[in-house]
């Protein structure tokens, strides 16, 4: 467990160096913040019928979407491709430690800080700056609840996936392929683009079964208010179902993949 | 039961090829042709407690398989192995917590951190206790000279001083056997003596099995009390550097200093039953089989012609031993 922890901190401690990174990426959320704002409000507009999603909630889940965005499993973790691109997974393999558990543990740093560095600025302006029309809501403290156990259950989610296309890369030896598809699914699946509830009905129901949605829909949902508290549980459970899934598969993958290990570069 | 058993180990790798150009390569879209790869075919040998062996062969001749193998990181295709009673790809895990691992082109420490971070992350891999980690880093930083190296960021130190902090890193869990592929690489005169000169004590005072994989025989000279030369997956000779020398090489090199400029051929048509092999300034060398000609007795050709000032008998350097050595197994 404590080497689990040591190598959270320790890519902790590498992805704080980077606090140029982090301003910009804030100004970059920021822009693309306001840009999808106004779009959905020119929508809204533009219709009479009433929506699944009030246009003050489907602005909260934009800023959602915006401040979490580091969160989203977009692409595997690059280091850990390096390594197995360039053959140093040789050490990896000499530690005694189970290999997928590191893996996972380097995962959650590698989602979690850049998500803390650039959630808190975001959060704050859209909560307490921006005018009203334009702002994110407090919700209740249930919703609030809601929101943070449904976020630690994405996060978990997110890493499951990234640790897959880790493992991807015993077959395929280069990342890009794979980390070029999953952001186009991720944008689209995870109600990044368009707000889930946005979607036609028959789209909800292929949606609500993808473990995409997990990702980041269902927190943000909480928070706006969209789904009550009280249902948390049926989410969680949802998420959660789909982790085990994603971790039992990733961990026989890598069984398979070890077995055919290949220490490229000699 | 020795503590390093390999029996009959077998690996083989596929290799995709395929010719230049574009033509070809568009074929390989369609058509990949493979070539097998024989790494390893029957490779057997044991090894003791303590002992410190020099791995030999040229390059892609199966050395840095040998040692994947044996750390559990490849699974072979055939044949058995055993490392302190344990199959490493079987209890990878409990295996590699007493097996120590430099591999000389790779690098075990995070680049940007400094090499202190690294260090404290395998301290919680290993699961070393505050108290044994202290005394195995305080041991290290004196024994490798780490003093001032260890807050800085890896990607500033020089190679000789990362690889002494490789060195380092390999070995604060105290692992029983250690394998270092090729960890001189690279480094200058300075760094290859002190990194030498640490393996041979490490080994001495600890009792640390060593398996050295290496193309710098001078490390092999002065470290190894045993050699294995490998070549096309086979074990091909087996023994003390000097059994070595001997089966390959029974000749000896005279190296006389004569008085004066003489043309190489009168040199080399003064003496009979002897070679002349380098003739530069006034050195002349001579490789001779002592069974059958005496020094003395070259001595004496050569001083009918020659005014003698310097005179020196020894083995033919390493180098020469085996590049024969390789030329005369064909590998």
């Amino acid at each position: 467990m404590k080497a689990y922890r040591s190598m959270v901190k320790m890519r902790l401690l590498l992805l704080l160096q980077y606090r140029a990174a982090a301003l910009a990426g804030i100004a970059t959320q920021l822009m693309w913040g306001f840009l999808k704002v106004m779009v959905l409000q020119a929508f809204y507009l533009a219709t009479n019928e009433p929506q699944p999603l009030a246009l003050e909630q489907a602005v909260g889940y934009v800023w959602l979407g915006q401040a979490m965005l580091r969160m989203l499993p977009w692409d595997g973790d690059l280091e850990v491709q390096e390594l197995i691109r360039n053959g140093n997974v040789a050490y990896e393999l000499c530690r005694p430690v189970d290999l997928y558990g590191l893996w996972y543990a380097r995962a959650l740093a590698l989602r979690a800080a850049p998500t803390i560095l650039r959630a808190v600025p975001v959060f704050a302006l859209a909560l307490y700056v921006l005018p009203e029309s334009y702002a994110l809501r407090m919700p209740s403290a249930g919703g609030l609840l809601a929101w943070l156990l449904a976020t630690v259950g994405a996060l978990l989610l997110g890493c499951a996936m990234t640790n897959l296309m880790n493992i991807s890369m015993f077959w395929t030896i280069s990342g890009e392929g794979i980390n070029r598809l999953m952001p186009a699914v991720i944008v689209v699946f995870s109600g990044m683009l368009v707000p889930l509830p946005l979607f036609p009905d028959w789209a909800q129901r292929v949606l609500e079964i993808l473990p995409f949605a997990g990702l980041m829909d269902t927190p943000a949902r909480f928070f706006v208010g969209q789904l009550a508290p009280s249902e948390v549980w049926v989410f969680l459970t949802r998420q959660f179902v789909w982790t085990v899934v994603l971790v039992v598969g990733g961990r026989w993958l890598l069984r398979r993949g070890l077995r055919r290990v290949v220490v490229q570069g000699g | 039961m020795a503590q390093i058993v390999v029996h009959n180990l077998q690996k083989t790798f596929k290799v995709a090829r395929r010719q230049a150009g574009l033509w070809q390569a568009m074929r390989g879209l369609v058509k990949r042709e493979y070539t097998l790869v024989r790494a390893l075919d029957g490779v057997s040998f044991e090894i003791q407690e303590g002992e410190l062996v020099g791995y030999l062969g040229p390059n892609g001749a199966g050395k840095s398989t040998t040692i994947k193998i044996l750390s559990g990181i490849l699974l072979p295709d055939g044949g058995d192995c055993w490392v302190m009673g344990r199959i490493p790809w079987q209890e990878r895990i409990s295996h590699v917590r007493e097996l120590g691992v430099v591999f000389g082109q790779r690098s075990q420490l995070w680049w940007d951190l400094p090499v202190i971070d690294s260090f404290e992350l395998l301290r919680d891999i290993y699961q070393l206790s505050p108290g044994d980690y202290r005394t195995a880093l305080a041991e290290l930083v004196d024994t490798l000279e780490l003093g001032g190296l260890l807050d800085i960021p890896v990607r500033q130190l020089s190679l000789g001083q990362r690889m002494r902090c490789e060195l380092a890193a390999a070995l604060l869990h105290r692992p029983r056997i250690l394998f270092l592929d090729e960890p001189t690489i690279g480094l200058d005169a300075v760094s290859k003596l002190m990194v030498r000169g640490f393996i041979g004590r490490l080994n001495r005072e600890k009792g640390t099995t060593v398996i050295l994989t290496t193309h710098d025989l001078d490390d092999v000279e002065a470290l190894c009390s045993r050699v294995m030369v490998i070549g096309k997956g086979k074990i091909l000779m087996e023994g003390s550097l000097k059994e070595i020398r001997r089966q390959v090489a029974h000749e000896r090199r005279l190296i006389v200093e004569l008085d004066g400029d003489h043309p190489a051929e009168v040199v080399a048509g003064q003496v009979l039953g002897a070679q002349l092999v380098r003739w530069e300034g006034r050195q002349a060398h001579f490789n001779f089989q002592p069974d059958r000609i005496t020094p003395v007795e070259l001595l004496t050709q050569l001083s009918a012609r020659f005014q003698v000032r310097d005179v020196l008998i020894k083995d033919p350097p390493l180098e020469e031993v085996i590049s024969q050595l390789y030329g005369e197994l064909r590998i």
